[in-house]
């Protein structure tokens, strides 16, 4: 979807500020908020992609002027609802007033945090031979899905090189949308600064995207 | 601050969290009644992501690289699997990506659409990492960028952005540091900054005050 949160290339939000020996969590609530993002996703109700596609699908105002854990909770909380995990009478009540809905693992315990400090594995059986090789020209296609994806606004349209090749891997515009994985080949495509921001830009610029081969059509 | 300004800061802040605070709160209540999460399970969360990841692991993996070429080459080959192979150093997932800096290039990490970034390597990312000066600007005004952290290239290195847009993680392969010939990757090391690992920053340089 074209949200707020596909900030690449915007002007107008100043400085970036990084603050001397910040904390790893700000408040109590942070750390509580991550930990149960990464609780119920491993239980099963939800996948990473489906968890980012609820934080952009916030408000743009409301994205705009939460923290990045806020973000996290109000994202979590409209999933769960969503999904019947929770109801909005649970919501008001401030307890359960509804009955639980199965998850698919199972509760979270004490015994499953070891498995999630790994990251999840998103290499998948290539379904087709790949379409492009490094060293070939690509365009970004010029696709505006209303749903999630991971191809940013400032390369559609645009042509680059393919640089890498990733294997296949789950995609995440499927996935997000618990249409299945729908596993697609992955690239690195490398523009040129140029390419992407015209003339004045500054020629020692490149920039790479990580680029499923949906987002791409041969030049 | 007088007193006074700083009693009335507290209060607002406070005010103004304990909303979020109460919501998180009972959301947690809400899950842990349905049975769906043990809070003992939630504190091991936060517990392990406070202890077992941080820039410390990078850091590691930097020295390890400027002290061992078969090393460093198989890190740029597959960083997955050359980490695998330290066992002190935390597990660590698919899909991670080492980029090396050279006086040529110089690399830069974002994750314009969101957050994405290698935490088994360097903890959980800070905010400003997050936010939305870095992610807009770091793929259109690098060198704008970097200044913001007091950091200047020639003018005729390329600078290169790497967009985490998929679950392929980057950590950059700073420069090692002259005057450190000899040192050990213990000693080495040290000179590694979070800020080095994602290209906003460079390694320490011996003897300067920390």
């Amino acid at each position: 979807m074209n949200g707020v949160h596909d900030m690449g290339g915007m002007d107008g939000f100043g400085k970036v500020e990084p603050e001397p020996n910040e904390p790893m969590f700000h408040t109590e609530w942070e750390a509580r908020v991550l930990a149960m993002v990464r609780a119920m996703g491993a239980a099963g109700a939800f996948n990473i992609d489906t968890s980012r596609f609820y934080r952009e699908a916030l408000p743009p105002h409301v994205y705009l002027s939460s923290s990045y854990y806020k973000k996290w909770f109000l994202g979590l909380e409209d999933l769960l609802v969503d999904k019947g995990f929770i109801a909005p009478e649970d919501v008001a009540a401030g307890h359960a007033v509804q009955p639980p809905k199965p998850l698919k693992r199972g509760k979270f315990t004490v015994n499953d945090v070891e498995r999630i400090m790994v990251r999840g594995k998103f290499g998948r059986t290539a379904p087709a031979p790949a379409k492009f090789k490094p060293g070939e020209l690509v365009r970004a296609r010029n696709i505006h899905p209303a749903t999630h994806t991971r191809l940013p606004r400032y390369v559609r349209g645009h042509v680059g090189v393919v640089e890498r090749d990733h294997g296949c891997h789950v995609f995440p515009d499927s996935a997000a949308m618990e249409a299945g994985e729908n596993p697609q080949w992955l690239y690195t495509v490398v523009f040129d600064g140029t390419e992407l921001w015209g003339p004045d830009a500054d020629p020692t610029v490149r920039v790479s995207i990580d680029a499923f081969e949906p987002y791409l059509e041969a030049v | 601050m007088s007193d006074h300004d700083h009693d009335h800061h507290h209060d607002h802040d406070h005010s103004e969290l304990s909303e979020t605070e109460l919501r998180v709160r009972a959301l947690e209540t809400i899950l842990t009644e349905k049975g769906y999460v043990e809070p003992a399970a939630l504190d091991a969360i936060i517990q392990a992501y406070e202890t077992k990841i941080g820039p410390h692991n990078g850091a590691q993996v930097v020295a390890k690289a400027w002290t061992d070429p078969a090393f460093k080459r198989a890190l740029l080959e597959d960083a997955t699997k050359a980490v695998s192979t330290l066992g002190h150093v935390s597990r660590v997932g698919d899909h991670l990506v080492a980029v090396e800096n050279t006086p040529q290039r110089h690399n830069v990490i974002v994750c314009t659409l969101c957050s994405c970034y290698p935490w088994e390597m360097l903890g959980l990312p800070p905010v400003w990492y997050k936010a939305a000066p870095y992610r807009s600007r770091a793929v259109k005004d690098p060198r704008g960028v970097l200044a913001d952290f007091g950091v200047s290239l020639p003018k005729e290195t390329e600078v290169r952005v790497w967009d985490s847009t998929a679950e392929t993680r980057f950590l950059v392969l700073p420069m090692r540091p002259e005057g450190t010939e000899g040192w050990s990757e213990q000693q080495l090391a040290e000179l590694v900054t979070r800020d080095s690992m994602i290209g906003t920053g460079f390694p320490k340089t011996p003897g300067a005050p920390s």
